[in-house]
């Protein structure tokens, strides 16, 4: 029977029922007394010098409150990046000013030049049409390898060039080469990880409020973590100390990573405010966030694979370009480096690994952390060039694969990290029985007799996830530490609000966290809520991303509920007449080991607070706890995937008649949210996969600025739930953290493209197109079909 | 958007009078129009809505058995009530999603013109008539190229005449993101010949493919389109797809589409 509360039960989620009733409510539902809207002028060239701005004319329009353009900035602090990254010469990466507005020269296509703060938004947008420019357009860098050519015109022209950071990581490249040089096959695959707009279903927002009262601030925002941005933009940008800066993040349609990062915007509004002395909201529209929320991915790959007589893998080594866009986000340096060169060693022992990265300047959308984030790059890459190898090799993909698995655990990899734990042949395992390999050959038999090509496409995973350690990442670069935070608030009658640093916009923390206390305290969910996305109401948090939010913050939650329990186990005693060292808590009753004397929890609970019968000399009234809680590790949740597509080779389209997913995220507290948010990640995998382009021309003109050039995935490009399958029954729990759990959100999204890409080749072979190693991602049918006659 | 007047006429003789004003445009269902008037591109200073006419609503058989579809009419109208001509009341259901379906017009679209748009593929193999407030324009001397029509400013499409055909259909191979037609081609087998229309595919937007009309006139069935292509010269290139990939698709749906005709 399966738990039909607390931990391991699959309640229904409990904020759906404002969400899909319309009662959710959003920044753009927050309307502050006598508010003002901003419009951006934006640039609509890739690079240009600022000539002239005049405001004048815009200036005397209709209920215009006031323009600021980045003269009104200068002085004011730029967007700042949280990550410092050493090259491998020892030197920090190259950190060019983000200002708030742009200054002297124009880098992308949607870089906000002037703001128009006015009483409505039309009027806002007709002044704004008013305002002169005089932009002088210059060369556009676009293409990466281009940026990098000596003499390229370059983005930043403080800068001696377009190279942000030159970064090696793993093992060295002497013996990286005589890996190379003793194998006896090397497999080289060039790749494209095409960028991504992440498109939550909320575009951002930002309402910035000033009280002269109390000289302080409030900022409602769209963001997936308020402290931080609290922190960025009070500390670096706009100089506000904490305790005057309150940063609310409330309902969030989705984040997708695209919401983590520190935006002009938000800065803008905040500083609006008070120099208008009135709110000032901005809410973008789907045009603006694909040229100014952060892009994703955009990495171009060599990756070589070297493999001894008998296929043990002898080494990898990577040569990957990785598109910065014009200016630093806020993680953005961390994801091709840390989050990407960690994860190189895959689920295998190879004994080389040897990870180059250049970082690169150029003039699009700055590039940050998408779903995933660096791992789905790797992931990509290893996983192509195995199934490249074993193509080669004329082996079996799936026995080459567990031929090279790690099996021995704590396993420390070439690339710094150490999996705690793990089952990779667990996992492999489970996929190949859902997916039925022994059938496939029917399935594509009947497939042929249809005129199509049937594919099956498998591959591994891993990902860090639950980030982060603090020292750990210090070491690293990260200018911040990477613990949470919750505060388990009882109140008297027995109820509970658990403030906690996690934010949720999609993952279903409201219902999810409850039952972990409530499975800890013996009590029922509905008396537990949970409190987050303000910074005036919890205690401090890091925010959600990474997979991190159950193993960061809900072990931390974790740790204030055994503060409580402890401390109600003393209330409990005193109430007994007997040593809390006696008393145990079950099923919201407090019993004196081997008697029938108990307590209800309601009982110690009201006691806390009305303190009449109370040890008050030794400990204090009221029932409250916080905890912050670094984790001692990553977690790697792991598995395998695999799907079988159908390609019509007449037209090249590619459909996905099946997915399976076998992973291991350690224990698991609900698991349908866990399937929702597997299904979620592997769906916007196949997006990647199958769909999704954002795409610059030569003059950094975006092409894909809309839904109707950008294709998002919809139902019907996802195979029927049938056939759409997400297991999560292998569970080797995470060793250092309280619950087991080792992050579920991501993994989608990491392990999927690959599948896909593999199962499309497997296709093209099966139907004679053995010239065809590789397709660059999307797989549309016109790419299909351009390789399939590109002989 | 920038701020306009809106009429909303009931009858089409009101309808023309207030478009004789400076820059009054017709809205019908607005799905083309109302985009076009957020992102500013568009200035019109008066809307004219086209939703309250009756007279330009609905579907019927005319004496001389064509199909007869009201300007006005919604794509959700013809795909629901043009049972007479299947192919037609299918390609009206496959437009966009519900809601375009449910606002979107024939008249909308077919002023429209857009290169990629589905019904100027149908009205063109049909060998429809465009019925306006003025006159009747054959659909080979109305379609014009990329946006552009036979239309004169302020001339209202009040009815489009379908010849039924003996046999039909429209295979549209979807852009991935718009799903609008990649490549959309229609084919219709009258007693005296069949009629080709492809959609989607050229820079010059629908157009007639004559030879494959040859081909199936005498032999109606997708072998007859064997041997045949279309040039990739002149055809869209874009991120979805080259030229050449679009003439190859012209080919391909061209079969799908006699094999499916009914
Ligand atoms: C999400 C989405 C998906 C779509 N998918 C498809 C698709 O797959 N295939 C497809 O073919 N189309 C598609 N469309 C377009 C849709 O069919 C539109 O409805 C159509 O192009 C315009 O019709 P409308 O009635 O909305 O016209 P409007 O937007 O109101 O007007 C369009 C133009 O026609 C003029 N006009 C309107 N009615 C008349 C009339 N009776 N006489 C003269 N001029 C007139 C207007 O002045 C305007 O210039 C899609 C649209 C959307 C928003």
């Amino acid at each position: 029977m399966p738990k039909d509360h607390g931990i391991g039960a699959s309640p229904k989620r409990r904020e759906d029922v404002r969400f899909l009733t319309g009662a959710g409510n959003y920044t753009d539902d927050i309307n502050v007394h006598g508010q003002a809207y901003v419009h951006f002028l934006r640039s609509d060239v890739a690079h240009g010098k600022i000539n002239k701005i005049d405001t004048s004319t815009a200036e005397g329009m209709p209920g215009v409150v006031r323009i600021f353009t980045g003269a009104d900035f200068e002085g004011v602090g730029g967007l700042p990046c949280g990550w410092q990254v050493t090259d491998k010469n020892g030197e920090v990466m190259k950190e060019p000013a983000h200002p708030v507005l742009a200054q002297g020269k124009v880098r992308h296509v949607g870089d906000p030049i002037a703001a128009v703060v006015a009483d409505s938004l039309e009027e806002a947008r007709t002044a704004a049409e008013a305002i002169e420019l005089d932009i002088e357009e210059l060369p556009a860098v676009v293409d990466m390898g281009k940026a990098l050519e000596a003499g390229a015109t370059k983005v930043h022209d403080d800068l001696s060039d377009n190279l942000c950071y030159d970064w090696q990581f793993g093992t060295d490249t002497e013996t990286t080469d005589a890996a190379f040089a003793k194998a006896a096959h090397v497999t080289t695959l060039e790749l494209v990880n095409n960028r991504l707009v992440a498109n939550p279903m909320e575009p951002r927002v930002a309402v910035g409020d000033y009280s002269r009262a109390g000289d302080d601030y409030t900022l409602y925002t769209t963001s997936q973590n308020p402290h931080v941005i609290r922190l960025l933009m009070g500390a670096f940008v706009l100089g506000i100390p904490e305790h005057k800066l309150r940063v609310v993040a409330p309902d969030v349609g989705g984040g997708f990573g695209t919401k983590i990062f520190h935006y002009a915007e938000e800065a803008f509004c905040t500083f609006a405010a008070k120099a208008c002395n009135r709110p000032v909201k901005w809410t973008s529209t789907r045009s603006e966030a694909f040229m100014s929320d952060a892009h994703g991915r955009d990495h171009v790959t060599k990756i070589e694979l070297a493999l001894d007589k008998d296929n043990n893998f002898l080494a990898v080594r990577t040569d990957t370009k990785a598109n910065m866009g014009a200016y630093l986000s806020t993680f953005s340096s961390s994801v091709p480096t840390w989050l990407h060169g960690t994860l190189m060693a895959g689920n295998y022992k190879t004994p080389a690994v040897q990870v180059n990265v250049k970082a690169v300047f150029t003039n699009t959308v700055p590039v940050d952390a998408y779903r995933g984030a660096g791992r789905p790059e790797a992931t990509f890459q290893l996983e192509r060039v195995i199934d490249k190898a074993a193509r080669e090799l004329g082996v079996d993909p799936i026995a080459l694969r567990r031929q090279n698995f790690i099996t021995q655990f704590p396993y420390a990899t070439p690339v710094a990290v150490e999996y705690d734990t793990g089952d990779y042949e667990a996992t492999m395992a489970k996929m190949e029985e859902l997916m039925d390999i022994p059938g496939f050959a029917a399935r594509r038999a009947e497939s042929e007799k249809n005129g199509k090509l049937r594919g099956l496409g498998v591959n591994c995973f891993i990902e860090a996830c639950g980030i982060a350690p603090s020292n750990l990442v210090g070491q690293l670069g990260a200018r911040a530490g990477l613990y949470d935070a919750a505060t388990v608030r009882v109140n008297a009658t027995g109820s509970i609000s658990v403030m906690v640093g996690a934010h949720s916009h999609g993952q279903g923390h409201e219902t999810v966290f409850p039952q972990v206390v409530a499975e800890m305290l013996g009590i029922d969910e509905s008396m537990i809520d949970i409190v987050h996305g303000d910074t005036s109401k919890i205690p401090f948090g890091m925010g959600t991303y990474g997979s991190r939010s159950l193993a960061v913050c809900g072990s931390a939650m974790v740790r204030a509920t055994e503060k409580i329990i402890n401390k109600a186990k003393k209330i409990a005693g005193h109430l007994l007449e007997a040593s809390d060292s006696d008393i145990e808590l079950k099923d919201g009753q407090f019993t004196v080991a081997g008697t029938d004397k108990s307590v209800a929890w309601g009982d110690v609970t009201l006691a806390a607070y009305v303190p009449h019968n109370y040890p008050l000399e030794d400990i204090e009234p009221g029932l409250e706890e916080t905890a912050f809680y670094d984790p001692a590790n990553f977690t790697y949740p792991a598995g395998a995937y695999a799907c079988e597509v159908e390609l019509d080779p007449e037209t090249g389209k590619v459909t996905i008649e099946k997915f399976v997913s076998a992973d291991d995220f350690g224990n698991v507290v609900n698991p349908m949210i866990v399937e929702g948010q597997v299904h979620g990640g592997i769906a916007q995998g196949i997006g990647q996969a199958l769909l999704e382009n954002c795409a610059y021309d030569e003059n950094g003109q975006l092409l894909s600025a809309s839904y109707m050039d950008y294709a998002m995935p919809r139902a019907d490009d996802l195979p029927h739930m049938a056939n759409y399958v997400v297991d999560h029954s292998c569970q080797t729990p995470c060793t250092h953290n309280p619950l087991g759990v080792k992050g579920c959100g991501e993994a989608g999204a990491i392990g999927s493209p690959p599948t896909v890409v593999n199962a499309v080749i497997d296709a093209l072979h099966s139907g004679g197109h053995t010239h065809v190693s590789h397709i660059d991602m999307p797989v549309t049918p016109s790419r299909v079909w351009a390789a399939m006659n590109s002989q | 958007m920038y701020s306009f007047d809106i009429q909303r006429p009931t009858s089409v003789a009101d309808a023309v009078a207030a478009l004789g004003t400076d820059e009054a445009l017709p809205l019908g269902g607005g799905q083309t129009l109302i985009p076009t008037l957020k992102q500013r591109l568009s200035a019109p200073s008066v809307l004219v809505s086209l939703s309250g006419i009756a007279e330009i609503k609905g579907v019927c058989t005319g004496d001389d058995g064509a199909l007869c579809i009201g300007g006005g009419t919604t794509h959700a109208t013809v795909a629901r009530e043009a049972t007479g001509y299947p192919a037609l009341a299918e390609l009206a259901g496959n437009i966009g999603d519900p809601a375009v379906r449910n606002r979107g017009t024939i008249g909308g679209s077919l002023a429209n013109n857009d290169p990629s748009a589905c019904y100027p593929a149908a009205a063109l193999a049909s060998g429809a008539t465009i019925v306006t407030n003025t006159r009747e324009i054959a659909a080979d001397d109305y379609f014009q190229g990329m946006f552009e029509t036979a239309l004169n400013e302020g001339e209202i499409i009040t009815e489009v005449r379908f010849p039924v055909p003996e046999k039909g259909a429209y295979m549209k191979f979807e852009q991935p993101a718009s799903r609008f037609a990649l490549v959309g081609v229609f084919v219709a087998k009258y007693a005296d010949g069949v009629r080709v229309a492809v959609t989607g595919a050229s820079e010059e937007g629908v157009f007639r493919w004559t030879e494959a009309e040859k081909a199936l006139s005498s032999n109606f069935a997708p072998e007859a389109v064997d041997g045949l292509s279309v040039s990739g010269d002149g055809m869209i290139s874009d991120l979805h797809g080259s030229g050449a990939y679009r003439a190859h698709l012209v080919g391909v749906m061209t079969k799908r589409a006699v094999a499916a005709a009914h």
